[in-house]
């Protein structure tokens, strides 16, 4: 543990957790001094080929409000038998199985490298994945057959056992029976009626309204898991079946006059999916998965009307009040959001249009399920069908990289105190003494549920130090925090995985030094990022970004080395050097700034940002920049207007986009067809280089990044543009004639002015 | 006259005449065993009469009065007149009357009160109509006179039998004073009418008494007669048989006594009859004793009874207390009568206000500017020219349309003329159009509307000079300037929302519930329909029907079925949501049948296999059709929707019923509650369907109450049909209602259709009755119109008409073909007016009057209760034929029932109306039974209401095996009945076969291929298939009595004396029916009784 450096990324590796400060301050005053919070990025089921899971159940604390999990940090006297609790200091009896302990015959989650460790249970029955697929027909009809191939695709790639149903939606709903033989056989809605949950499974004939008669023939009560599955069928059951169910499906029949939007019913699908997984399979494993191609213009939950002179509204109709069905479907989409997560069940939202789909309004069900969200421009693009298949990607177990269903809870010692989590979860309300009363994301509870989750599946967890300062915390004492996800894995096993972690108190007053030295800029600026991101969900963007900046010269004059009125003499230690370009490329982000993003974009970019681990999100904060040029290896560059240079060909990573940009020079070689003649092969090598680490990026990310491949003067070159640092710009003219890049045309400040801005206020002691 | 007497057919008349001697004969008829005798009767009656007529001549009152008879005998030697004199003189049957009493006392409530009428109905019955010719009238006004003058006597006795409770003692006074003192005056004519009534009578007189007072003398005497008459040799019966066969054989000596006694009339009868008299005096003879025999109190009474031969007066009273049920008018005579007299010479309706053959005789028809019968059928084809007289004569001034009737293969239908895109020629006022009765004026420039006189311009492509009598010379090039009906190519305007329609669809919606599933229905359907789509209705040569079909199935949800032709499978697509119907699919649900015939092939195939372990019980009714209905309006088009149910609806969904069947309604002011509906949801889709143009055609089969008075409602109120298969079993049941399947789905039908009656100034059309719906007061808007469908108009005044220019009508059809094209089909009709009164009763159509008086009774019991509605027709038909009595007839004793002979028939078709299930159920007749005929009969035309309510009754042994023509139909009472005989029965809806226990063995062998009769299975729905002339004359009969009806009528064979018998006698309506329906003579008795109390 020679760095903190290391340290985190050694914590990060074996536990999925960073926390923004890594030496604790010991009591409440000093901790809302250090500006940043003290918070954490979990990532419950960060992948860990080297941790196979153990075979039986956790140790329980006894205490009733404690129940914490027996762990490496725990007192244990291997004579007694006993163990103390690390967190509620109850003392307990090991259980009979460990009767046979001592020092040197220790249980896994005793020893030190398992404070991250998973327990597999046994008991209780296992039931199948599910899998519902919701699949919007009115789509053009190439598109329409690229999902359905993907769809058909997709069944191969499950697990033989896992249930599957179908459910297409236009004008109407239609739910696919897929049991029967013969004649396909489907139950039809009206796509503008809203249903009741019962409603729903009365229609589709899943309740059993005669419970006399059943009672009166005892002899059937195998009878009801047969009903309840007409509509979901395992796949090696029906797998010929839907395909050729899924290869019949055509466009929506009805009639589209000119002018006028198809009327799709995804409110009303949405609604009839929750409402059959909620009637057959509560708290099971389940991924509804929504196709839809444009946005819903019927029923509850429509976004638009079906009039299409009429637009989609914008950011401009939103703060201008102008949005008449938002407010209406945003409620009915949360309303369904809520009873799916209260289910265990996750919704997927592959969105494909080249216009907006509603994803603004529809965008909690995927949030607060922890399902996926995928924008693109067309079902029949590689950017959704590798997304979708990446879905069903396993892992090196040959297990699919999700799981379902899952409660994380969080216990800690009785210094800390869990203020909430930010992240695709909901709160389960589960009070208890180490809930804070200050809130910052979802809080108030101990408990959050994740109905859907993968490994890279990140929450923004925060604390609230809440030891007084006249009651220090002995020397040496260290602050513990459990991490307990329970969830039901691929394989269909219930799991938990208990992660417990650790960290040393210090007085901020004497140990500033320490603190700041064990900051974590990287996770400080991805947690204040999410906190950013959640307000700017509820509140007006000019209000966020201030609050942002403030925290900013905040964080400044606390841990800045000045003098006072001096800006000059303005310095951050290595620790805190990166975070203010953070801080700005976050400004300038699209989590926080709508101005050219439609409502649906500024919906999709919060919610993987709002997901996604510390390096992805990084990453879609301050986008990386390489260049390749004949003058060396590749090499990172900055994100800044001065490297774009007419030699170079730059790759842009911004998460969401693999931007290639050949400079002037390189697109005028390529174009005069150099890379095809064998004495330039090595031009051709160079153009080849940044393809192929571009694709390499492809393969890992998901969702698939959109692919852009421009140059100087490309109308898409602006993805670049609008990304880099704007210190040249048409405002410092005096750039114009040097090789030093390209001016950006924009009245944004550069990093430059805004640093210098920062520093006067940082020095000043107005505020 | 006399000597057509002789002819059987007239004496019938003569014998309806004597209404009155038949009532007697009922009450006695108390022994049914005598039955079989009736038929020699009649032809006994005929002579009968003529002997009476004779008498008249003999007597010295009756002279005057009789007079006018002979003159009209001698007339009637030509032909029918005769018959209307006989028919007057059989009217006067007073003296019956005192039989009457007795028998009424003792069986029915109207007994006594109709006692006295009785008495009084010696009147005769003038009915012969056959003569429409003034001639005719005037012989039977003198006929009338005569009855008038024997009525005198017979008044008097009628009035002091009047109080029931004086029984005795106006039986006393009979006797004494007023019989005998009348007698003689008006025996004269009277008696001999009424000795023939007496004489018909008498037989079954002559049975009670015999029975009962064997002994009496007078029995011995008459009955000797009869005795000897063929009824002896007939029949072992012994007392009844006797009784019947003595009316045979003793008529002519009965009436001999009745004549001698009488004071003259002994003598001229026999000089008359000469030949005939023998038998008739017999018959009389006969008919006295029986007569005397029934009365105990008579017999008291009388002194003179024992002393028969000697009183002839005492004699005389009694036998009129007998009504002959052969004296009394015959709706079977009508028949034949007018099939002899009209069905050779094509009617040819260029005459106004002709009065066509009557629905049973088959007749030609040339139009020549009116139209057709088979069109327009009205109640009366001379008006009264002011209200004043119409609401006089009570007669109601109704047409039955039926405008899209099936027409015969030798009669051309309807020419369609293309007025091109100006649409057709109309009047610019009233908006009729262009007909024969217009007038063009000015050299052909302009035309004056015959309707409302306006003068319009004649548009300059239609101008066409005119001849020297003013007609266009091209009148006879032209449909609309020369004849009745025709059909007009509609423009754009006339179509919904402007745009032509697309041609119409069938959807298919079957009920797939247990029930269904388990009765077989749904597998014996999805076959049949299999091939039954080839034969959908299509237009003139089309090669393929234009029609789309698509198909649901439902319990409690729905099932929609995509049939689209690309698909390999059918799909199905569930609507469980049946609260808020919607159609789920519209490519691929309605689809061309040729094109997607292997995807319903699969389909109808599939869709037994998918439900046959269905346990859903449950089903939805209101949904079903809300669904058919959605889907016509989303494919934009008109259509039919074809229901296959079976149970009362009590799934939850809106149009959800419960059971509300319940018994104990009946004969109160609830009862109507029964025929309505439950609930105003059905009446609220029946208007969106019309609206959409989608017409529904229902089949039930329910296995108990299903509330028919419910489900029925959207049929109706669409035009569509309703079908009841009771406990269907496809065993049983299968080629009834495959038959009725076929030759509804293949009939022509109009959809969204409206039509307009339209009449000149002076009359208006108020009320309309039939299968339909009506958002305003003239137009009838029917989502579906077929041939079978009729519409019943009623026409009040509301100014004077004019006798020179009659009353037109013009009935225009707006609808949609087959084939999709928007057709006017127009009808045109003109009629007389008249200022007197008796014009307008001898242009009456009896059939066509009840045809609408059914109409109004069965919706007026939607309001009211039964009995109001029973008692409103009663005196509606009494003020009817009393204003005739009063206006018309001449002036004769208010005992006789007088009887216009246009309407002779009115009162035995009324009792049949009064009597039908829905106006007086018996005990195993359903609520859903009767609603279902009250909806039926609602839109049944005139043919079909006739045959409903007075049963065709055939004897398939009587004649000849190789006779070619239909056998003639005897009347429908038990009494006509051979127990060595088989008969067959229909009435539209029913068809029995009913075997007499002594049948001979050969018949029961080459029918039945049994041995013996009690070897025939009861209930039997199907004749062997045996290669002997009777076999398959019997068999083609059956086929043939089937094609003639719109519906399939299954068989029942019914074994004499066997338990389904009671379902048979159902319909003798003649009879007195077991829920306390009157007989015809008891009824007519009762009728006369009203009538003379209105007189008074």
């Amino acid at each position: 543990m020679a760095t903190y450096l290391e340290f985190i990324q050694q914590n990060e590796e074996r536990d999925g957790v960073r926390f923004s400060w890594n030496v604790w301050p010991s009591s409440r005053l000093e901790a809302t001094r250090m500006v940043v919070p003290l918070a954490c990025l979990l990532t419950p089921l960060k992948e860990r080929p080297d941790l196979p899971p153990v075979q039986y159940e956790p140790v329980l604390c006894s205490r009733t409000t404690c129940k914490a999990i027996l762990n490496p940090l725990c007192q244990v006297d291997y004579r007694a038998k006993l163990w103390a609790c690390n967190f509620c200091f109850q003392r307990n009896q090991f259980p009979p199985a460990y009767t046979g302990i001592s020092e040197v015959n220790q249980p896994a989650e005793l020893m030190p490298q398992f404070s991250t460790i998973e327990y597999v249970i046994q008991r209780g029955a296992q039931s199948p994945l599910i899998f519902l697929y919701v699949v919007d027909t009115c789509l053009e009809e190439d598109d329409l057959q690229a999902l359905k191939e993907s769809l058909q695709m997709s069944l191969s790639l499950l697990p033989p056992d896992a249930l599957v149903g179908l459910i297409t939606f236009g004008r109407m709903v239609q739910v696919h029976e897929l049991s029967c033989e013969g004649i396909s056989k489907s139950y039809v809605f009206r796509g503008t009626k809203d249903l009741t949950a019962k409603q729903i499974q009365d229609m589709l004939g899943l309740t059993k309204p005669a419970m006399p008669m059943q009672q009166a023939r005892p002899g059937q009560p195998h009878e009801q898991p047969f009903v309840s599955s007409r509509f979901l069928q395992p796949v090696h059951k029906i797998d010929m079946n839907l395909t050729d169910l899924l290869g019949e499906l055509q466009r929506d029949p009805w009639p589209v006059t000119q002018g006028k939007r198809p009327l799709r019913s995804t409110g009303v699908a949405l609604s009839i999916a929750v409402g059959l997984l909620e009637g057959t399979f509560p708290n099971t494993g389940a991924r509804i998965m929504l196709f839809t191609g444009g946005p819903p213009t019927q029923g509850p939950g429509m976004v638009v009307g079906d009039e299409l002179k009429v637009p989609i509204r914008s950011w401009h109709d939103i703060e201008k009040d102008n949005a008449r069905f938002m407010k209406k479907a945003t409620k009915h989409y949360e309303m369904l959001a809520n009873r799916t997560a209260t289910n265990g069940h996750c919704i997927d939202i592959y969105a494909c249009a080249l216009d907006q789909t509603g994803l603004l309004e529809m965008k909690c069900c995927a949030n607060l399920t922890g399902g996926h969200m995928v924008m693109g421009d067309s079902f029949n693009t590689s950017l959704f069908k590798q997304t979708f298949q990446r879905i069903f990607s396993k892992d090196f177990n040959g297990d699919f990289r999700m799981a379902f269903g899952a409660t994380l809870e969080v216990k800690t010692s009785r210094e800390l105190k869990v203020a909430g989590a930010i992240g695709p979860c909901v709160s389960l309300n589960v009070k208890g003494p180490c809930v804070s009363e200050n809130e910052l994301g979802v809080g108030g509870t101990s408990q959050w549920k994740i109905c859907g989750l993968d490994p890279t599946s990140t929450l923004g967890i925060y604390f609230e130090v809440v030891n007084q300062h006249n009651a220090p915390v002995p020397q040496g004492g260290r602050g513990a925090i459990q991490f307990v996800t329970q969830y039901q894995h691929s394989s269909t096993q219930r799991r938990i995985r208990v992660t417990t972690i650790a960290r040393n108190w210090a007085d901020a007053q004497s140990q500033l030094r320490h603190i700041e030295a064990a900051f974590d800029q990287e996770a400080a600026a991805v947690l204040m990022a999410r906190l950013g991101v959640f307000r700017a969900e509820s509140e007006e963007g000019p209000d966020v970004l201030r609050w942002l900046d403030r925290q900013l010269i905040r964080l400044c004059q606390k841990f800045g080395q000045y003098n006072k009125e001096d800006p000059t003499s303005f310095r951050l230690s290595d620790s805190f050097s990166l975070y203010p370009q953070f801080m700005f490329h976050l400004r300038r982000s699209p989590f926080l700034q709508v101005f050219n993003n439609s409502p649906d974009e500024s919906s999709y970019y919060r919610h993987h940002f709002a997901r996604q681990d510390l390096t992805q999100s990084l990453i879609m904060i301050q986008p990386i920049l390489y260049s390749y040029s004949f003058h060396g290896p590749p090499e990172p560059v900055l994100l800044d207007s001065s490297s774009i240079l007419a030699e170079r060909i730059l790759l842009m990573d911004t998460f969401f986009q693999i931007v290639i940009y050949l400079g002037e020079t390189i697109a005028q070689w390529r174009k005069a067809g150099y890379q095809d003649m064998p004495e330039y092969e090595n031009f051709k090598h160079l153009l080849q280089a940044p393809l192929d680490d571009a694709q390499e990026i492809l393969q890992a990310r998901f969702p698939m990044p959109r692919y852009i491949n421009t140059e100087h003067g490309g109308s898409q070159a602006r993805f670049l543009l609008s990304k880099v640092n704007p210190s040249q710009t048409h405002n410092n003219l005096y750039a114009w004639g040097q090789e030093t890049g390209a001016p950006i045309l924009t009245d944004d400040v550069s990093l430059q002015v805004f640093m210098d801005h920062l520093k006067k206020l940082a020095v000043s002691s107005a505020c | 006259m006399n000597v057509n007497q002789s002819a059987p057919p007239l004496p019938p008349f003569g014998q309806s005449q004597p209404v009155y001697p038949g009532y007697h004969p009922s009450s006695y008829g108390g022994q049914p065993g005598s039955t079989a005798p009736p038929t020699p009767y009649g032809a006994y009656n005929g002579p009968v009469p003529g002997c009476q007529q004779t008498p008249p001549p003999g007597v010295s009152r009756a002279p005057p009065s009789s007079e006018a008879p002979p003159a009209s005998t001698a007339q009637a030697p030509s032909g029918q007149a005769a018959y209307g004199q006989f028919g007057q003189g059989d009217v006067q049957n007073g003296p019956s009357s005192t039989v009457q009493m007795q028998r009424f006392p003792g069986s029915q409530p109207f007994g006594s009160i109709p006692l006295a009428p009785v008495v009084s109905q010696p009147t005769v019955l003038q009915p012969y109509g056959p003569p429409p010719t003034s001639a005719q009238v005037t012989a039977q006004l003198a006929g009338m006179q005569i009855s008038g003058a024997v009525a005198p006597a017979l008044p008097p006795v009628g009035l002091g039998y009047g109080p029931p409770t004086s029984l005795a003692s106006a039986s006393g006074s009979f006797p004494n004073s007023g019989l005998y003192g009348s007698y003689p005056q008006g025996q004269a004519p009277p008696l001999s009418q009424a000795q023939g009534h007496l004489g018909a009578q008498p037989p079954q007189r002559s049975a009670p008494p015999q029975a009962s007072s064997f002994t009496s003398p007078a029995s011995g005497g008459p009955r000797m007669p009869s005795m000897t008459g063929p009824l002896l040799s007939g029949q072992g019966f012994g007392g009844p048989s006797l009784s019947q066969p003595n009316h045979v054989s003793s008529p002519p000596p009965q009436a001999l006594p009745p004549g001698t006694q009488m004071t003259g009339p002994p003598g001229p009868p026999p000089p008359m009859h000469s030949s005939q008299q023998p038998g008739y005096q017999l018959q009389q003879n006969g008919s006295f004793g029986p007569a005397r025999g029934p009365q105990p109190n008579y017999g008291s009474s009388y002194p003179g009874a024992p002393t028969f031969g000697s009183q002839p007066g005492p004699p005389q009273p009694l036998p009129p207390k007998r009504l002959d049920p052969d004296a009394i008018p015959s709706p079977i005579q009508v028949i034949e009568d007018d099939r002899n007299n009209r069905g050779s010479e094509p009617f040819v309706t260029g005459v106004r206000g002709q009065v066509p053959p009557l629905v049973t005789t088959n007749f030609l028809v040339k139009d020549q500017g009116n139209a057709s019968p088979r069109y327009i059928r009205c109640t009366s084809y001379n008006i009264p020219c002011t209200s004043d007289m119409a609401k006089q004569a009570q007669v109601p001034l109704a047409a039955v349309i039926k405008p899209l009737a099936r027409l015969p293969p030798e009669e051309a239908s309807p020419y369609v003329v293309d007025h091109g895109e100006s649409g057709p020629l109309r009047c610019n006022r009233c908006k009729a159009y262009m007909c024969p009765f217009m007038q063009f004026v000015e050299g052909g420039r302009r035309f004056q509307c015959c309707f409302c006189s306006c003068i319009n311009d004649v548009p300059p492509q239609y101008f066409q000079h005119l001849d020297h009598t003013g007609k266009r010379v091209d009148a006879y090039d032209r449909p609309e300037l020369s004849l009745g009906s025709y059909e007009f190519l509609a423009t754009v305007d006339y179509c919904k929302n402007n745009k032509f329609p697309s041609p119409p669809a069938f959807i298919f919606m079957i009920d797939v519930s247990y029930n269904a599933i388990r009765s077989g229905l749904v597998r014996l359907l999805c076959e049949e329909l299999k091939s039954l789509l080839d034969f959908l209705p299509r237009e003139g040569g089309a090669e393929e029907s234009a029609i789309r079909v698509g198909f649901v199935t439902y319990n409690k949800v729905l099932h929609f079925y995509n049939v689209k032709s690309s698909l390999a499978q059918p799909q199905m697509m569930v609507v469980s949501d049946v609260a808020d119907m919607f159609v789920p699919l519209l490519d691929g649900f309605l689809v061309n049948v040729s094109e997607s015939r292997a995807v319903i092939t699969s389909l109808l195939d599939q869709i037994p296999e998918m439900f046959a372990d269905t346990r859903e019980t449950e089903t939805v009714f209101a949904p079903v059709i809300q669904a058919g209905m959605e889907a016509l309006k989303a494919a934009e088009c008109a259509g039919k929707l074809f229901l296959f149910h079976t149970s009362l609806p009590i799934a939850e969904a809106p149009g959800k019923l419960k059971n509300r069947d319940d018994r104990k309604l009946i004969n109160t002011d609830k009862e109507k509650t029964l025929f309505q509906p439950q609930t105003g949801a059905y009446q609220t889709l029946a208007k969106e369907c019309v609206a959409q143009g989608c017409c529904v055609d229902l089949f039930l089969f329910p296995n108990q109450y299903v509330d028919v008075a419910t489900l029925s409602v959207v049929p109706q109120l669409t035009g569509g049909s309703v079908y009841k298969y009771a406990c269907f079993q496809v065993e049983n049941d299968q080629e009834r209602f495959l038959s009725d399947l076929r030759r509804d789905v293949q009939k022509v039908v109009g959809f969204d259709a409206v039509m307009r009656v339209r009449t000149s100034t002076g009359i208006r059309a108020v009320d309309f009755f039939g299968a339909f719906y009506m958002s305003n007061t003239t137009d009838v808007e029917l989502a579906g119109l077929d041939g079978d469908k009729t519409v019943t108009v009623e026409f009040k005044h509301d100014d004077r008409l004019n006798e020179e220019s009659g009353a037109l009508l013009q009935c225009a059809l707006l609808y949609t073909s087959c084939a999709g094209q928007r057709r006017l089909r127009i009808h045109n009709l003109a009629l007389n007016c008249c200022t007197q009164l008796a014009d307008l009763y001898r242009n009456c159509e009896t059939d066509t009057l009840i045809n609408y008086m059914a109409k109004f009774a069965y919706r007026g019991v939607l309001n009211s209760p039964v009995k109001t509605v029973r008692d409103t027709l009663i005196t509606q038909c009494a003020q009817i034929l009393a204003c005739y009595r009063k206006n018309c007839a001449s002036p004769s004793s208010a005992g006789q029932l007088i009887l216009p002979e246009c309407m002779k028939l009115l009162p035995v078709y009324l009792n049949c109306v009064l009597k039908s299930d829905v106006l007086q159920p018996g005990a195993e007749v359903t609520t859903d039974d009767r609603a279902y005929v009250r909806q039926l009969v609602t839109s049944m035309d005139v043919a079909e209401t006739n045959v409903f309510f007075y049963p065709r009754l055939l004897p398939l042994t009587k004649s000849p095996i190789e006779s070619a023509t239909e056998p003639p139909a005897v009347r429908a009472s038990e009494e006509r009945l051979s127990n060595g005989d088989i008969y067959l029965l229909e009435n539209g809806l029913n068809l029995f076969l009913w075997v007499g226990a002594s049948v001979q063995q050969g018949v029961v062998q080459s029918l039945f291929s049994v041995s013996s009769f009690s070897q025939i299975t009861s209930g039997l729905s199907v004749l062997p298939v045996l290669d002997n002339p009777l076999s398959k004359k019997v068999r083609g009969l059956i086929d043939s009595l089937r094609a003639q009806r719109s519906r399939y009528m299954k068989l029942i064979v019914v074994k004499q004396e066997d338990k389904l018998e009671m379902l048979f006698k159902h319909f003798l309506v003649e009879d007195k029916s077991l829920s306390g329906g009157a007989s015809y003579v008891d009824f007519l008795c009762h009728m006369h009784k009203e009538i003379r109390q209105l007189l008074s």
